[in-house]
């Protein structure tokens, strides 16, 4: 295989908060150097240009190639709340294969069958199938003693939990959180503490399993708090987010805008902020795109009848980009959120750019200007909350294990 | 007590400027001059209503108005056909069990399949808050929400405020108490925000399972013990509780419910001696309301809101049709 060098770049290196100019060079689908000046055969001139690791979207609910090559996206956490469920090895062995060569899946199996939250799944069958770790899904394990169970198989086959943090005895059929947009509006609704007593529960699990579990959404101040405070006890968990409750909360709802209706539920501008300075602060390990592309067969209906969910994959870098503008996290620290630590919660060899790792590589114009659009989406559906939003940040390049796609 | 007119005649803007909406869809976001016109509006209504037998009007002659209910209704329904009716109106009724709701069809083919049907107003129940929005937002005519879920029913409050207003003179400066279900009732919400903007001091008073979180920032003080609500009171609203909420989920039993939260003499009596006693109906009777009370003429203005709804309806359909048929001032 002939390599590439990709010349007069600014590359994001591991641990750098920013660019640094340099030139990559990249064999047999790896990054063979980086910093020495050795062009080969097939060059790349990326002046002006930033080089950062392929984006690695820790939960999405669509493979959609066309939105995740938009959004510098090379590899992708498929959930397992699929039709049918991806709660067998043969589902899980075809989503694996689905988007190779330029796009890799990596399935999340479903922790239980059908995510009926009551019998575990075969999870280590999956697991040779390809999956890289097990989830809830959408919805809460009521039951302690099942979840339980399966944190200990999981940490005995070295597999990440993915929890989703709402309590269902509290949070029933909400869409919305208690305040005042949903009284206005009339709204079925529940106390943002369903994410915190859910947190609560499952941090003691994680401890007593020992199991590595990562708390996909974690978007209030008290649940945050929690994983905080459990983080300097030094538990292995982690967390992520995605743009919608970093950027919006819950007056976006107002006009009973369905393409607002996520799940958790948007929540208050004080919450909002509190997860702004857990990006900050290194509480927030993940931000994802949560990427459920839906029509308006699911949108286009009465608020509490609609299916949660945006199509998030095309807007996530740029949205990302704005915690860099806005001083709250570097250059190199928002490429850990949105590659390097997502890698390593899935033990991949990506996901940096350093001697050995993948060669999936994006080239970045961070200042390109644009705006959001559902109507002319790459994604299978535009549902997203930041329509007609102008946002920087595009992606120009795109390189999946050393190879222009 | 007489009808201290609150408004000048003249003090509304002219034409469409009174009114200037194309549907009416909430309460919440109307001006108090608006809430005001419509009610002026009403009263000639109230008067025709009662002008005997001949209590017809043509202006909507050959106007088709669709009530499309999807979720059961009785009184409003009939209260919507009746003023489409007095006022000449060619009044159809869609009922969501007769309909191909049941079949299957997405509220917006359903909204579609209406507005080809070159309606000239569609009056719409519907049992999730937004719905009506949502179908106002695909059709060309006006649109009037008889009902949206745990939304708003604005026309239930207007007609409430028409009631105080001609019982009490003025809604302005009035304490009124609304007892029940407030968490999912939409009738609370639009009269919260109905009286509060003609300047009435609200009440809410709920059992904590069935009080709405934040509604305090609409201005309501708020109360879970009824008897503390009821000190001065000029009216005392009562909503229905409805049967699947008394099984245990939300209050332990109708019994216990009545016993904290049901209006009987001995609550009244905490009001004022002149407490007007309203309920939008229908009653669960030894549930939230004693019959007593309910059916004492001198206190109970039930019957005259039923009454008060078909003229707040007719008014509603007269000014909302207007620009369609060219009325100066209104197109």
């Amino acid at each position: 295989m002939t390599g590439i060098s990709i010349l007069n770049g600014h590359a994001i290196l591991p641990g750098a908060d920013k660019a640094e100019s340099l030139h990559l060079h990249i064999e047999n689908g790896k990054i063979a150097s980086v910093g020495k000046a050795a062009p080969i055969a097939d060059q790349l001139d990326a002046s002006d240009l930033i080089i950062a690791p392929g984006i690695i979207d820790l939960g999405v609910f669509k493979t959609d190639k066309p939105a995740f090559r938009f959004g510098g996206i090379t590899r992708a956490a498929l959930m397992p709340d699929q039709s049918p469920v991806h709660d067998d090895p043969a589902t899980v062995r075809f989503a694996a294969l689905k988007g190779k060569p330029d796009l890799w899946v990596h399935p999340l199996a479903a922790a239980t069958q059908g995510l009926n939250g009551l019998q575990m799944a075969e999870i280590a069958l999956m697991k040779e199938a390809g999956a890289v770790g097990v989830a809830t899904g959408r919805k809460w394990i009521a039951n302690s003693g099942i979840l339980l169970r399966i944190m200990r198989y999981c940490h005995a086959l070295e597999l990440p939990v993915f929890v989703h943090s709402e309590d269902a005895g509290l949070s029933g059929n909400a869409v919305a959180t208690a305040g005042e947009t949903a009284t206005l509006l009339g709204l079925s609704s529940a106390s943002s503490i369903t994410e915190a007593l859910a947190i609560s529960r499952d941090l003691l699990l994680a401890e007593e399993s020992g199991a590595h579990v990562h708390f996909r959404q974690v978007t209030t101040e008290r649940g945050l708090d929690l994983i905080r405070a459990a983080k300097t006890k030094g538990l292995r968990i982690t967390c992520g987010i995605t743009p919608g409750h970093l950027f919006l909360s819950d007056n976006a709802v107002s006009d009973f805008r369905t393409f607002a209706h996520l799940s958790p539920p948007l929540r208050s501008e004080s919450d909002r902020l509190a997860c702004i300075a857990a990006v900050a602060d290194g509480t927030i390990d993940v931000i994802a795109s949560g990427h459920d592309p839906r029509g308006p067969e699911d949108k286009r209906l009465p608020y509490s009848e609609s299916a949660p969910g945006m199509a998030g994959a095309e807007t996530l870098l740029a949205l990302s980009l704005n915690l860099v503008r806005d001083n709250v996290i570097s250059t190199g620290r928002l490429f850990e959120l949105l590659a390097a630590n997502p890698a390593k919660i899935l033990s991949l060899n990506a996901g940096q750019i350093a001697e050995g790792y993948e060669a999936d590589l994006i080239l970045i114009d961070p200042d390109a200007p644009w705006q959001v659009d559902g109507d002319r989406m790459a994604a299978l559906a535009g549902n997203t909350p930041f329509d007609r939003l102008p946002v920087q940040g595009r992606v120009r390049q795109m390189l999946k294990g050393g190879k222009v796609i | 007590m007489t009808w201290t007119q609150p408004f000048a005649a003249d003090s509304f803007p002219s034409g469409s400027g009174a009114f200037p909406h194309k549907h009416l869809l909430g309460i919440a976001g109307l001006q108090k001059w608006e809430i005001l016109y419509i009610l002026k509006e009403a009263e000639q209504w109230v008067a025709l209503n009662r002008s005997g037998p001949a209590k017809h009007d043509g202006r909507l002659s050959g106007l088709t108005i669709i009530n499309a209910f999807f979720e059961n209704s009785t009184r409003t329904l009939l209260s919507f056909e009746i003023a489409g009716k007095r006022l000449g109106a060619d009044v159809v009724n869609m009922h969501a069990a007769q309909s191909s709701v049941k079949k299957g069809e997405t509220l917006i083919d359903t909204a579609m399949t209406l507005n080809a049907m070159r309606a000239d107003a569609i009056v719409i129940r519907h049992g999730s808050s937004g719905a009506v929005q949502l179908i106002s937002s695909k059709v060309d005519c006006p649109v009037i929400n008889a009902g949206d879920g745990s939304h708003e029913h604005p026309t239930q409050a207007l007609l409430d405020s028409l009631t105080i207003m001609r019982r009490k003179g003025r809604v302005e400066g009035q304490t009124v108490v609304i007892c029940g279900d407030v968490l999912h009732s939409r009738v609370a919400r639009s009269n919260l925000f109905c009286l509060k903007t003609l300047g009435a001091e609200v009440r809410v008073v709920a059992p904590p399972a069935l009080m709405p979180s934040g509604i305090d920032a609409f201005g309501a003080q708020i109360f879970t013990n009824f008897d503390a609500a009821l000190d001065g009171a000029d009216v005392v609203m009562m909503l229905r509780l409805q049967n699947e909420r008394m099984q245990g989920d939300f209050i332990p039993s109708p019994r216990e419910y009545f016993h904290l939260y049901g209006l009987d003499e001995r609550r009244l009596a905490l009001a004022k001696p002149d407490a007007l006693v309203m309920h939008p109906g229908p009653m669960n009777r030894g549930v939230e309301i004693a019959s007593n009370v309910a059916d004492d003429v001198e206190r109970s203005a039930i019957t005259e809101q039923v009454e008060m709804g078909v003229a707040v309806r007719m008014a509603c359909l007269d000014i909302l049709t207007r620009k369609a048929r060219g009325q100066e001032g209104w197109a």
